[in-house]
């Protein structure tokens, strides 16, 4: 009879301070508590008695890493509460914005976050020791999505120029074609990335996950859409909370999602890809094809490629923005009068997958309650359950060892753990 | 090839959301060139390989909002040869600051399931509140260019160049329009500290204050400008208790605000 406890007190290269526990009894898995200290920051009690116009700007500041996903999602939840309709030029841009969030994003994780795992690196500036070109192209890649983030939003983290109901400013043609020799250069990089990441070494997994996306009926989802699953769901935006509910465990400063009456389920890039292969424009497809990427991804170490598809699918999508694109009449459209549903909600793809946000507005359109569902805190159940796998598989390992291998697990799924803890309920009943 | 004595360089995090240690990997052209000076003992996000303190120079991010993060702070200032604040909520506690406007057993008990799993203190208060602090990086998030001065300084032993004027100031040098007299756009730029490069107004939008206030700032004038363009008291108060709310300008400015008969 023997214990065993496997404890990582301070995750690396993930976004905020999390932890992992694991207890081992007679070679069985006994408890995996994915640990969450991260501070609750209260955002949902201090969002109320704000004014509708500054939920954008608050909510960005949950996530350096996502913001725009953060402005993305509360923006589209105020516009269907009063009812307003954004020009297609400024709906244009803000796929553009958001293609540049992805391309950062994925580039950190891919580069900076994920490949050291692979190489054998603890981190990208030990790496770039003995591979510097290829640190060089993930920060390069980097440079154009935060450059795209800066043209359209002012800046890279926390944008100041979205609105509710569009931008302060919408930039002239002359700037946008400023950017497409770089964003070009981005897509040959990104289409390298994945020829790179496919050859890595993967272990052989295959994982029975419930994927969750939004997904269009014409475009790769980034900012609209349903809510559907790989079990069958189908369901508007205004139905996320009958489907999906939160639970609040002891270990952990944030809310674990689960299917109701169900279990764990995952949200982001490969859920994502998993609903949406056929919605990859010509470029991600064509590459996909290439390295060989299977259509349904159930091996999460192998989310590095999905990524790097979705990378080149962005930069595709922002070339295809950026040659069309002609400034709109008006930058914005302003709310009129009161809201016409005062109880609103929005779901966008972030990067790390479906952010929903849902408010309830009072007189002069001041937030009365707010509920924000974040990528990571859905993920965090079924990261869990990859790690119960992980250690079933590795339970011989030593302790050294048996540890990287889940904290590898953790970072395959990129989790953002400043996301996750930020989100409480408002509208428990305390027994 | 590097010398063996490369100083030292650690990265905290307490309460907040990442961006302003992101802001160093966000320094693309110049992140191998810093790395190669310094030797990363402890930088979280980035690494997994931890080298044990002291450090030289530490850099922290985040509000201290939980009685162990306020014991954590001791440990980290014990350890760091220097200490810099990187960020609004380091700097002045952050948005998570307006907590104490608040009764956070309210918010407590309104925002938990099982508030008893949760622990935490009634305030966020910025890391000077608690410990010595060497120099401070405004913003929310902090600026690229301010980061790298600040790392450039360090590296060769002077002070860092950070310019401690008006949001005005940097309009006025960019040549921005006014928002303020041209379009009666409110705006915080007057009495808010430079270092963004002033980007909100060259968006048409007034600043809202990420960089914190002024040295000597005049916020109960401003606040009269800000009625007379037609926002209403509590929007003024609002407009002052966000990012940087917990500052003492700011916090004072806020107050009177909505305190009509001493006030404004």
């Amino acid at each position: 009879m023997t214990d065993r406890t496997i404890a990582v007190d301070y995750l690396a290269r993930v976004e905020g301070e999390g932890a992992l526990r694991v207890r081992i009894h007679d070679r069985k898995v006994e408890e995996v508590e994915l640990k969450i200290f991260e501070p609750p920051r209260f955002f949902e009690a201090f969002l109320r008695g704000r004014s509708y116009l500054e939920a954008p700007d608050i909510t960005a500041r949950i996530c350096g890493i996502c913001p725009v996903a953060y402005q993305m999602s509360s923006c589209h939840a105020m516009e269907s509460a009063y009812g307003l309709r954004v020009a297609p030029a400024v709906r244009a841009l803000r796929r553009l914005l958001y293609c540049g969030e992805w391309i950062e994003s994925h580039a950190l994780h891919i580069y900076l976050l994920h490949a050291p795992d692979f190489l054998g690196y603890p981190d990208a500036i030990r790496l770039a020791k003995d591979h510097p070109k290829v640190v060089q192209q993930g920060l390069q890649l980097k440079k154009v999505g935060n450059a795209l983030m800066t043209l359209l939003g002012g800046r890279e983290i926390h944008p100041v120029n979205v609105r509710v109901g569009g931008f302060y400013r919408c930039p002239s043609r002359e700037e946008t074609d400023g950017l497409r020799e770089s964003v070009e250069t981005a897509l040959t990089l990104s289409q390298e990335t994945a020829r790179f990441v496919a050859g890595l070494d993967f272990p052989k997994v295959e994982e029975d996950y419930e994927f969750v996306s939004l997904r269009h009926p014409e475009e790769y989802p980034m900012n609209e859409g349903e809510v559907v699953s790989s079990r069958g769901l189908r369901i508007p935006v205004s139905r996320y909370e009958a489907e999906f509910e939160e639970i609040h465990v002891p270990y952990a400063n944030a809310l674990q999602s689960v299917r109701k009456g169900g279990g764990s389920y995952l949200v982001g890039p490969l859920a994502r890809y998993a609903l949406n292969r056929d919605r990859l424009g010509r470029k991600a497809d064509a590459i996909a094809r290439e390295v060989g990427l299977e259509p349904v991804v159930r091996n999460p170490y192998r989310s590095i490629i999905v990524r790097a598809v979705e990378m080149v699918e962005a930069c595709d999508e922002a070339l295809r923005i950026l040659r069309e694109y002609r400034p709109p009449e008006h930058p914005y459209v302003e709310a009129k009068g009161a809201p016409d549903n005062t109880r609103c909600m929005a779901a966008t793809e972030a990067p790390r997958g479906l952010l929903y946000h849902r408010y309830r507005l009072g007189a002069g359109g001041l937030i009365e309650d707010a509920k924000i569902v974040a990528p990571t805190s859905q993920n965090q159940k079924r990261i869990e359950d990859d790690l119960r796998d992980v250690v079933g598989r590795f339970l011989d390992m030593d302790d050294a060892h048996l540890t990287s291998e889940c904290e590898r697990a953790v970072r395959n799924h990129d989790p953002c753990i400043s996301c996750a803890t930020h989100f409480l309920k408002l509208d428990l009943v305390r027994n | 090839m590097p010398r063996t004595s490369r100083p030292k360089v650690a990265v905290f995090k307490f309460a907040s959301c990442d961006g302003c240690q992101l802001t160093l990997l966000d320094c693309e052209d110049e992140l191998l060139p810093i790395a190669s000076r310094v030797e990363i003992a402890d930088f979280r996000e980035a690494s997994s390989a931890v080298i044990d303190g002291p450090f030289d120079l530490s850099l922290v991010e985040g509000s201290i909002t939980t009685a162990s993060d306020a014991e954590r702070i001791q440990t980290i200032r014990a350890q760091s040869r220097a200490l810099i604040t990187i960020g609004a909520c380091a700097t002045a506690g952050g948005i998570q600051a307006l907590r104490n406007f608040a009764d956070v057993a309210e918010y407590q008990r309104v925002v938990y399931a099982h508030p008893e799993y949760i622990r935490t203190l009634a305030t966020s208060t910025p890391i000077q509140d608690h410990v010595k602090v060497d120099f401070e990086l405004r913003g929310c998030p902090i600026s690229k260019a301010q980061l790298v001065e600040v790392l450039s300084a360090f590296l060769g032993g002077r002070a860092p160049n950070v310019p401690t004027e008006s949001v005005c100031i940097e309009c006025k040098r960019r040549g921005t329009v006014c928002v303020l007299v041209a379009h009666g756009t409110p705006c915080l730029g007057p009495v808010t500290q430079a270092g963004c490069g002033a980007i909100c107004p060259s968006f048409n939008r007034g600043c809202y204050g990420c960089f914190g206030p002024q040295d000597a700032t005049n916020v109960p004038s401003l606040t009269g400008k800000l009625l007379e363009l037609g926002m209403d008291r509590p929007a003024v108060h609002r407009f002052l208790r966000s990012f940087n709310g917990n500052a003492p300008a700011f916090r004072a400015g806020a107050d009177a605000a909505i305190a009509p008969e001493k006030g404004q």
